[in-house]
């Protein structure tokens, strides 16, 4: 039994945002893997929901006419998962999504959800930032469109307004056509797990050489981030063991995680190094590079 | 307090009941009599409370009620009938997967999906475990859950 | 014949069909629920306590404070009572405390119409404190000027052994000597349904508990205790229960229950812990901290053992220093030819309170040391494996603690199986070229002894009842208690076994009810087919006879002469003979009306041996080093656990022990803020217990040895399983990659300190 003191069955999109617009202390509800969880713990701020679980208006996956993929925002993980577009094209938002708790939490947990949220050990969000995934809105000020990296604002914060939706998210086709990448989340635990450190890469090759690396870590900052850095370093490099092991310590000069008892600095930095190896490595190997 | 009515198929029978909006599908199907639906945790991480929804594992416990309208439902205590159990069911007793039984009945729906699913094609123990991942076991360290699998895939 | 034979577990369809109801399936009209009002810091005095805004929460019935409760000490430890003093846990604690000694201590209970409004309630009761000094280490507990805990000081228990010659003697005649310090960290039990009890009362006298609980007769005794109520008018109700692991051992919420009703006139009121609740707020493994040294011979023959322990009991005693004289005690018929000295500690901390938990204090003593020895085999250049097969116990060594022989010794032909399963010997050279690089290969060996009850140390005694019904079946009711480990099929494969009645025949009353239920102490200390099984064997031989002087006197077949085979008695030459079915007996013995009577054999049994037991665990791994991850490829128990007495059982019981150590060996400790005392992880996300994706396959096997002192040659088998995994994965990660850790959970977290120290990343 959850302290719910307001619940309002959302129709579609609009009616959810006349909802949020006439109650401003609702809050939505989609999967409910958070939500419910924070209202289990008596936090009151989430004891009047707007419910969009299951909206059909927002689920799925499609092309758009420029090629473009978009992700509704109330797509299940597993949905993502399992979806053709997804595992012929943005494999690593395939691979980072199965690494998402368990098989359960999975088919009801969305998308959207997992970015809303604002936790910055989303599973889903390195390969996002890597792949420079737009996010759609929709508020009672109307749609906008807003870059992944600039979506979130610290630990648990996010720039959405209160009557704001995230609809779906947007892959443009330049940003993942020709693109090697790699995946790689960093757990105590195989499943049912946070981030210790998540790691995506894309990179796109020219005739043997780094033409583009892209590199995002979740879990190394208060924010997302993508390592600048090393992705200018590594223009024009050849994928080779030594030269991936230079860009992996360019990474260094990016990244600001922070002792928690969960892990130390030291620890997450000498894993962030490791695994920035490794992914660029894979990705390379992934855009036909030899490393 | 503030209800809804929903209608819903619970192990092959309608049901239509007014439901507290605050309540887990874990509190109705408990309510119900559907005690097989076993709380570990509250919040989604031990998946004792596991049913199918539309032949999908769910935690119940993290699973509005109102969001099983129009779905079908299907519990551990569905699986037998008239005495005769269901080849999961068999199949996790044979193998030796059951020892306190409190994680028995979502462990035994998760492979029910698990098999329904993968009917007919080669599976592995990885795969196996993959699956079965949101399901928390003290007693066996597993190894007798997968040889149960293992053994309804084999028949399948 | 049933013995020996993997069938069916009485319960099995009763649980994969979920029909099988554990206390929270129980419900009664009109239940309240009680929340307890935890305290927000971890050591401290409560100065104030406002109820006000809680008790204006419509739905709430009642908050009491721990100015409401009785003024009576009592201890939570399931031991049955001891007549010794000396014996008895600590009575250290109240229903409610107004010194907080951990962050969750229970100050006040909120009654309520619903878990929900009780939850709610339970937040809003405001709470002030005097804080004092958080002690959660050696040195701040025991230094001069620290607070003391309880008014009995800081130091729970204290003692020391030595045995086996003179210590220092054994010292200067060692060629080899080495010495560490180790760590083993607080895990918890994890049973998959958390602790719930509830109260009621069927009249002005009687209180009723119905609990999830290992041990219902010594809960009885504790509510009386508690509560000042008399034992005959409480009664203890046990249905299924959703594991135990010895956190169930000790009565954590029934005296709260009983004491509720009480207040609340006989209403039903139920405490059911949340997970949170659960994991820091009932019971954890204790955390040791020990130095340990040993010796040996140039040819390598191990002199001496010396160790030191420190075990943290946390805010209170509960099973206290206990766990430290156990683990020690269990330890020692594992190299009884060696001089070993033992010196334990128990100290009051700030902490989550430890109790009883599988291996009770021995996983802690044994990973102390399995880790001195293999530093001892590594220093006199011994193969780890050779070093213990040259020091292991053989039948017939002396138990250096009671100074008798042991009588069956299997760990030398464990060592060998295990060493043939793993293919050590083919390993060692191939793993040879495995230790520089990224991935580095390894194998370990871990050793156990371990015993088979609590005699003489405590009472073991066990009473079954056994009913012969009309329809020639028979009812057994034990005071033992099943908890998933499969006891009820045991003793129903006992009785059939001993009487020749078959096994479909026999029914083991599953629920304990003490007002019915005979007498026993309850499902700890891998007993129960021990102790438990001796009192079956016992009462199976008496309704055997009494069958069958009954069916002489009916048929006139003299009693020598016939046997009872399944649901008949038969000649016992000619066995396709019927002399009488078992059913026309019963019915005769039931309804005649000049002769006969019920049939019924009650014994209850005090057993006045202890059987060691004992076992290794060989493993074999990869570790990625710059990951500081380890990755178990093959890892094997074997055991002796003497004869086994259902092979898919004892396999069931072996995995789910190498799982818990596994897990406590690489991922799981509750951890705690040194400063505050907090505990950041009281959550199935945040303690790390493995996942089906973290557990490797588990292989083991058996040596059955024949057990002289036991009814059907069996040994203890519940809790050796979680003993030896743990050091042989150590000694494997140190075998792989040269650096040596010394502490447990190996997680990545800590390799990486030992890996970066030894210069390897």
């Amino acid at each position: 039994m959850f302290d719910i003191k307001q619940y309002e069955k959302a129709e579609s999109v609009k009616d959810a945002v006349r909802l949020l617009s006439e109650n401003p202390n609702a809050k939505l509800i989609s999967g409910g893997t958070d939500v419910l969880i924070r209202l289990r713990e008596g936090h009151s701020e989430y004891s009047e929901l707007v419910d969009i679980h299951d909206l059909e208006e927002i689920k799925g996956v499609s092309y758009t006419d420029t090629g473009d993929i978009e992700i509704c925002a109330a797509t299940t993980f597993t949905e993502v998962v399992d979806s053709e577009i997804i595992n012929d094209v943005l494999p690593v938002l395939a691979l980072a999504s199965g690494t998402v708790g368990g098989p359960q939490v999975r088919n009801v947990a969305t998308i959207g959800g997992n970015l809303c949220n604002g936790a910055v050990s989303a599973d889903s969000l390195a390969s996002l930032c890597v792949l420079d995934a737009l996010l759609i809105t929709e508020s009672a000020e109307g749609e906008r469109e807003i870059p992944i990296i600039d979506f979130y604002l610290g630990p648990g914060q996010v720039v959405l307004g209160q009557t704001e939706i995230l609809k779906s998210i947007r892959i443009c086709l330049d940003n993942y056509a020709g693109y090697g990448t790699h995946y790689y989340k960093y757990a105590m635990r195989n499943a049912m797990d946070i981030a210790t450190i998540g790691c995506a890469a894309a990179v796109k090759m020219d005739d043997g050489k780094i033409e583009t690396l892209k590199i995002s870590f979740t879990v190394a900052a208060p924010k997302p981030i993508r390592a600048k850095t090393a992705e200018e370093f590594a223009v024009g490099l050849e994928p080779t063991e030594e030269n991936i092991k230079k860009i992996a310590k360019q990474v260094m000069n990016d990244v600001t995680p922070r002792d928690s008892w969960r892990a130390s600095k030291d620890f997450r930095l000498h894993i962030i190094e490791t695994l920035a190896e490794r992914v660029i490595k894979h990705a390379a190997e992934d855009a036909g590079g030899e490393s | 307090m503030i209800t809804r009515e929903i209608s819903f198929i619970l192990n092959g029978s309608e049901m239509c009941i007014d439901v507290d909006v605050r309540m887990s599908l874990l509190d109705v199907l408990r309510n119900e009599g559907f005690n097989s639906i076993k709380q570990g945790c509250g919040v989604g991480e031990c998946g004792a409370c596991t049913a199918l929804v539309d032949g999908v594992p769910y935690d119940t416990c993290v699973y509005l009620a109102v969001w099983a309208d129009g779905k079908e439902i299907r519990t551990v205590e569905g699986e037998s009938r008239n005495g005769e159990l269901s080849k999961v069911q068999r199949a996790y007793i044979d193998a030796g997967a059951v020892q306190c039984g409190y994680c028995t009945p979502g462990f035994i729906m998760t492979t029910t999906a698990f098999v329904e699913k993968h009917k007919g094609k080669d599976i592995d123990r990885e795969l196996i475990r993959k699956e079965h991942a949101g399901n928390l076991c003290r007693c066996t360290g597993y190894e007798m859950i997968i040889c149960a699998v293992e053994s309804c895939m084999k028949d399948s | 014949m049933a013995v020996g034979k993997s069938v069916e577990r009485l319960d099995a369809v009763a649980k994969a069909t979920g029909r099988a109801r554990y206390t929270e399936d129980f419900t009664l009209s009109g239940m309240k629920h009680a929340v307890y009002v935890r305290s927000t810091i971890a050591h401290g005095i409560v100065t104030g306590i406002n109820t006000e805004k809680a008790g204006a929460l419509p739905g709430v019935r009642a908050i009491f404070t721990y100015e409401d409760v009785p003024d009576i000490r009592f201890s939570t430890a399931g031991h049955p009572y001891s007549d010794d003093p000396s014996h008895r846990d600590p009575y250290d604690r109240h229903l409610l405390t107004k010194h907080v000694r951990f962050e969750g201590d229970e100050i006040a209970i909120v009654v309520a119409d619903s878990e929900l409004i009780a939850r709610k309630a339970a937040k809003l009761v405001e709470v002030t404190y005097d804080e004092l000094a958080v002690l959660n280490t050696p040195e701040n507990i025991l230094a001069e000027n620290a607070p003391q805990i309880h008014p009995e000081g800081n130091l729970t228990g204290e003692h020391e052994f030595s045995v086996g010659g003179d210590m220092s003697e054994a010292v200067k005649a060692s060629a080899h000597l080495t010495e560490s310090s180790y760590k083993t960290a607080m895990v918890q039990h994890c049973h998959l349904e958390n602790q719930i009890a509830y109260g009621y009362m069927d009249d002005n006298d009687n209180i009723v508990v119905v609990s999830s609980t290992q041990i219902p007769h010594i809960a009885r005794r504790i509510i009386s205790e508690a509560l000042s109520f008399p034992i005959g008018r409480i009664k203890v109700i046990k249905p299924y229960i959703g594991g135990g692991f010895g956190a169930k051992q000790d009565v954590v919420v029934e005296p709260m229950a009983a004491w509720l009703t009480l207040k609340m006139d006989g209403a039903p009121v139920q405490v059911n812990l949340t997970r949170e609740e659960s994991l820091s707020c009932s019971r954890t493994r204790h955390p040791f901290i020990g130095h340990a040294k040993g010796g040996a011979d140039k040819d390598g023959t191990l002199r001496f053992l010396d160790l030191d322990a420190v075990s943290l009991t946390g805010a209170y005693a509960s099973h206290g220093h206990a766990i430290a004289q156990a683990g020690g005690a269990k330890a020692c018929t594992m190299y009884p030819r060696a001089v070993i000295r033992y010196h334990a500690r128990t100290l009051y901390s700030n902490m989550p309170t430890a109790g009883a938990m599988r291996g009770y204090g021995t996983p802690q003593v044994v990973f102390f040391v399995e880790n001195i020895i293999e530093e001892l085999a590594r220093k006199s250049g011994t193969d780890p494996l050779e070093f213990r097969l040259k020091n292991v116990g053989i039948t017939g060594d002396i138990n250096p603690l009671n100074n008798k022989p042991i009588l069956t010794h299997g760990l030398k032909e464990c060592l060998e199986k295990g060493r043939e399963l793993i293919k050590w010997d083919e390993k060692q050279k191939l793993y040879k070229n495995k230790k520089s690089g990224n991935i580095r290969s390894g194998l370990g060996v871990a050793c156990f002894s371990y015993a088979s009850g609590t005699y003489p140390v405590l009472v073991e005694g066990a009473s079954v009842r056994m009913v012969l019904n009309q329809d020639g079946s028979v009812h057994i009711q034990a005071g033992a208690t099943e908890i998933g480990q499969g006891s009820d099929t045991v003793f129903a494969q006992m009785t059939s076994e001993t009487t020749g009645i078959s096994f479909e025949k026999v029914k083991v009353i599953s629920t304990q009810d003490t007002d019915f239920s005979p007498f026993d102490t309850g499902a700890y200390a891998s007993r129960q087919t021990y102790v438990g099984g001796q009192a079956v064997y016992k009462a199976a031989v008496e309704l055997k006879e009494k069958i069958l002087k009954y069916a002489e006197l009916i048929t006139g077949q003299t009693i020598d002469r016939i046997i009872i085979a399944g649901d008949k008695v038969v000649l016992k030459e000619k066995p396709e003979v019927t002399v009488i079915t078992m059913r026309d007996l019963a019915v005769d013995a039931y309804y005649h009306k000049d002769r006969g009577g019920q049939i019924t054999a009650e014994v209850s049994y005090k057993t006045r041996t202890n059987a060691p037991s004992f076992g290794c665990t060989f493993v074999d791994i990869d570790v990625d080093v710059k990951l500081c991850k380890v990755y178990i490829k093959e890892i094997y128990n074997i055991h002796d656990a003497g004869k086994i007495i259902n092979p898919l059982l004892a396999e069931g019981q072996v995995h789910g022990g190498m799982s818990m150590s596994i897990g406590a060996a690489l991922s799981e400790e509750l951890l705690i803020d040194d400063k505050t005392g907090r505990v950041y992880n009281n959550n199935l996300l945040d303690y790390k217990l493995p996942t089906i994706m973290d557990m490797p396959d588990l292989k083991c096997a058996f040596v059955e040895t024949d057990e002289p002192t036991a009814s059907y040659g069996n040994k203890s088998l519940g809790e050796p399983p979680v003993i030896s995994p743990a050091p042989a994965l150590r000694n494997a990660v140190w075998d792989a990659t040269g650096a040596k850790p010394d502490e447990i959970p190996m997680s990545p977290k800590y390799l990486f300190k030992v890996f970066k120290k030894s210069g390897i990343i």
